[in-house]
C-alpha cells in the first residue's frame, strides 16, 4: 500500500511535538500517512501556504483559524481546526530592567503583576508578541484591560528574535512560547514572571487546522491525521516518555534545538532568573489529558468575542473547532469524549469530574484569573 | 502606463535590494524605497506612505509588516495581495517565486499587476542565482571533505590518491550511501580518533 502524503506546515516550536512525535515514532506511519513536516518562516506564511492549497494541513495559532473564517486579518479563508494540538505553554516575562522596578512580585501571581506594571509611572510598557491573531496577544489584551490605567503597546516580533529584542530595548516586555522564554533567560535579557495558564487556566495553544473543503473532501485522510496525532499526543502526555521525547526531539531535525531548551516545557520546570531555582507550573504544557486535544466550541466562541465578533461571527467560531469531527473520528480507537461539546469557559476552579462516554473523565482547572466565566448558549 | 506608484521593498540584503530597485526603474517606476530593518519599518510605512510593499515570502519580518499594516492610523490598510485572489495565475506565480506583496486596499489589480510581474521576474532570477550558490558552496564544501577522506587513506593504508577514491567509492556503492557520506563518516570518526 502506497501511503497518502499530507503536507503539514509547522513553526518550530516545543508545542509542535505531537507532529514531530506522530511522524518520528511512527503514528503516521501505522495509520498509512507519510506525514511531511514544512517549517515555516513566518505565521503570515504559514497561513497563505494553507489558504492557497500549498499546504494540506497545519499547526496553527488557535486564533487564527477564528480570525480567517470571520475574514479578519491578511488573508480570509474558511479554515478549520480539527483537534487542539496543545494547551498553555506560553510565558511573560520582562526586561531585567523593568524587573528591577518592579520589585518582588511572587511568580504567577497575574493580578500582582498587574498592579506592579500599573504602578509605574512611566510610558507605555511595549510588549512583544509573536503575531496578532495569537493567544499570546488576546491572553495578554484580557489581562491588560482589566486594570485601568496601564497602557500597553504591542510589538510584533518573531519568537527567535525576542531575546535580542528585549535585548536591544525594543520591548519591554514579552509573551512568547516556548522555548523562547527560557531562552531569554538563559541569555540573562529578562526575568519571566508567569505562565499564560496564570491568566486562563487552560487555554487552547496550537490547533491543527485545515481547509474547510479540504476537510469535506478529504475525509479518509483527515481521520488518519486525527488518529496518528491523537496517539502522538497521549505518548507525549505519560510522564515516564518525557525524557524520550525531550531526547526525541531535540534530535529531529524538525525543530533541531538543545535538548535543554526543550526540557522546561515539557516537565514544567520553569527558571524564570538565571541561575535561579525553577518553579514547578502545572499543566505547563498539555497535550492530551483532561481532553486537551478536544476542540471546545466554546473555546473558538471565547477566541471570536475576544477577536470583537458579533453574535453571527461568533456561531461561525463555533462552527470551525470540529468537535463533530474529533467525535467521528476518535470514537473508533478508545478516545473518551466529553458529554457536551461546549463548556462555561472560566466556571472550574479545580479538576473536576464531567459525565464522558466512558463514563466520566477529569477536566482541568479553565478558570481566569479575574474569576470571570463566559456562556455562549447556541443559538436557537 | 501608471508608473506613479510608491514601492516600498524590505529587504536586508543589499545585493537583492539593488536587484529589485534596478528592476523597477528600468521597467519605469521610480518612486521606491528599500528598508533593511525591520525596526524602522512603522515609521516608513507612515511617512512614506507606500502604494505596494514588496517582501520576500520566507521573510520572518513578514508578521511585523502584516501587524503594522493593520495599526497604521489611516484610512488605507495595506493587505496581503493574497488576498485579492481575483487572478489566480498571478497569485501563484508570485508564491512560487517566493514574493510576498502588500497592497494599499482600494488599488485596482490592474493598476499593480505591472509591478507585481516585474518584481515576480526579479524573484525568481534571485532565488534561482541563491540556489545555484548554495549548490556550489556545498559542492566546494564536499570537495574538501572527500580530499580530506582521501588523505587519510592515502597515509593509513599507504594507498595512492586513485586508489583511495576508488576505495570510497566502492564502500559507498556497497552501502548504498554517498560518497560523500562515507568521507563525512571517515573524517568524523578520524577527528574522533585523533
Amino acid at each position: 500500500m502506497t501511503d497518502r502524503v499530507l503536507n503539514c506546515g509547522y513553526v518550530p516550536l516545543v508545542d509542535c511535538a505531537p507532529l514531530v512525535i506522530a511522524r518520528e515514532l511512527g503514528f503516521a506511519a501505522e495509520e498509512g500517512l507519510a506525514l511531511n513536516l514544512v517549517a515555516q518562516p513566518s505565521w503570515s506564511a504559514l497561513r497563505d501556504m494553507l489558504a492557497l492549497g500549498h499546504l494540506d494541513a497545519a499547526h496553527m495559532l488557535s486564533p487564527m483559524p477564528v480570525a480567517m473564517s470571520i475574514g479578519l486579518g491578511g488573508l480570509s479563508a474558511q479554515i478549520d481546526a480539527l483537534m487542539v494540538l496543545s494547551v498553555n505553554g506560553t510565558v511573560f516575562g520582562v526586561s531585567n530592567g523593568i524587573a528591577a522596578e518592579l520589585g518582588e512580585v511572587r511568580f504567577g501571581d497575574a493580578l500582582g503583576l498587574l498592579k506592579a506594571l500599573a504602578a509605574r509611572r512611566s510610558g507605555p510598557l511595549r510588549i512583544g508578541v509573536p503575531f496578532h491573531y495569537s493567544m499570546h496577544r488576546l491572553l495578554m489584551n484580557y489581562w491588560t484591560s482589566s486594570l485601568e490605567g496601564l497602557r500597553i503597546e504591542e510589538i510584533t516580533v518573531p519568537p527567535p528574535r525576542m531575546a535580542d529584542a528585549v535585548a536591544e530595548g525594543f520591548v519591554d516586555a514579552f509573551w512568547v512560547g516556548e522555548p523562547w522564554g527560557s531562552v531569554a533567560v538563559q541569555q540573562n535579557v529578562g526575568r519571566l514572571m508567569m505562565a499564560g495558564q496564570d491568566v486562563w487556566n487552560f487555554a487552547p495553544e496550537k490547533v491543527l487546522a485545515v481547509r474547510h473543503d479540504w476537510a469535506d473532501t478529504n475525509e479518509d485522510t483527515a481521520r488518519r491525521v486525527m488518529r496518528a496525532v491523537y496517539r502522538a499526543s497521549a505518548w507525549l502526555d505519560a510522564r515516564t516518555n518525557r525524557t524520550l521525547a525531550v531526547e526525541i526531539l531535540a534530535r529531529s531535525e524538525h525543530l533541531s534545538m538543545s535538548p535543554d531548551l526543550i526540557d522546561p516545557a515539557l516537565s514544567g520546570q520553569i527558571t524564570p532568573l538565571l541561575n535561579h531555582a525553577p518553579e514547578a507550573v502545572a499543566r505547563f504544557v498539555q497535550f492530551h489529558k483532561h481532553a486537551a486535544s478536544f476542540p471546545w466550541r466554546s473555546q473558538a466562541a471565547w477566541i471570536a468575542q475576544q477577536l470583537g465578533a458579533d453574535p453571527a461571527g461568533i456561531q461561525k467560531a463555533k462552527a470551525c473547532f470540529r468537535s463533530d469531527l474529533y467525535r467521528q473520528n476518535l470514537s473508533g480507537i478508545g478516545a473518551d469524549m466529553p458529554g457536551a461539546s461546549e463548556k462555561v469557559e472560566g466556571a472550574l476552579r479545580y479538576e473536576t469530574a464531567v459525565a464522558s462516554t466512558a463514563g466520566h473523565m477529569i477536566l482541568a482547572p479553565d478558570a481566569f484569573f479575574d474569576g470571570r466565566t463566559f456562556d455562549f448558549p447556541a443559538e436557537n | 502606463m501608471n508608473r506613479d506608484l510608491r514601492i516600498l521593498v524590505v529587504e536586508p540584503d543589499p545585493e537583492r535590494v539593488l536587484g529589485i530597485i534596478n528592476a523597477l526603474t528600468d521597467a519605469g517606476w521610480s518612486d521606491v524605497k528599500a528598508l533593511a530593518q525591520i525596526s524602522a519599518l512603522d515609521r516608513t510605512v507612515r511617512e512614506f506612505k507606500p502604494d505596494i510593499v514588496l517582501i520576500d515570502l520566507t521573510n520572518p519580518d513578514r508578521d511585523t509588516l502584516e501587524h503594522i499594516s493593520f495599526a497604521t492610523e489611516t484610512s488605507k490598510r495595506a493587505v496581503a495581495l493574497f488576498v485579492d485572489q481575483t487572478d489566480d495565475a498571478l497569485t501563484q506565480a508570485a508564491l512560487n517565486a517566493g514574493v510576498s506583496a502588500y497592497v494599499v486596499d482600494g488599488l485596482k489589480m490592474e493598476r499593480i499587476k505591472s509591478v507585481l510581474e516585474t518584481a515576480i521576474a526579479r524573484f525568481k532570477v534571485m532565488r534561482q542565482m541563491q540556489s545555484e550558490l548554495d549548490a556550489a558552496k556545498q559542492a566546494l564544501e564536499d570537495r574538501k571533505t572527500i580530499d580530506r577522506a582521501k588523505g587519510i587513506l592515502m597515509r593509513q593504508r599507504t594507498l595512492s590518491e586513485d586508489e583511495a577514491y576508488t576505495l570510497l567509492r566502492k564502500t559507498a556503492m556497497g552501502q548504498n550511501r554517498k560518497v560523500i557520506d562515507v568521507a563525512q563518516a571517515l573524517v568524523t570518526a578520524a577527528d574522533l580518533l585523533s
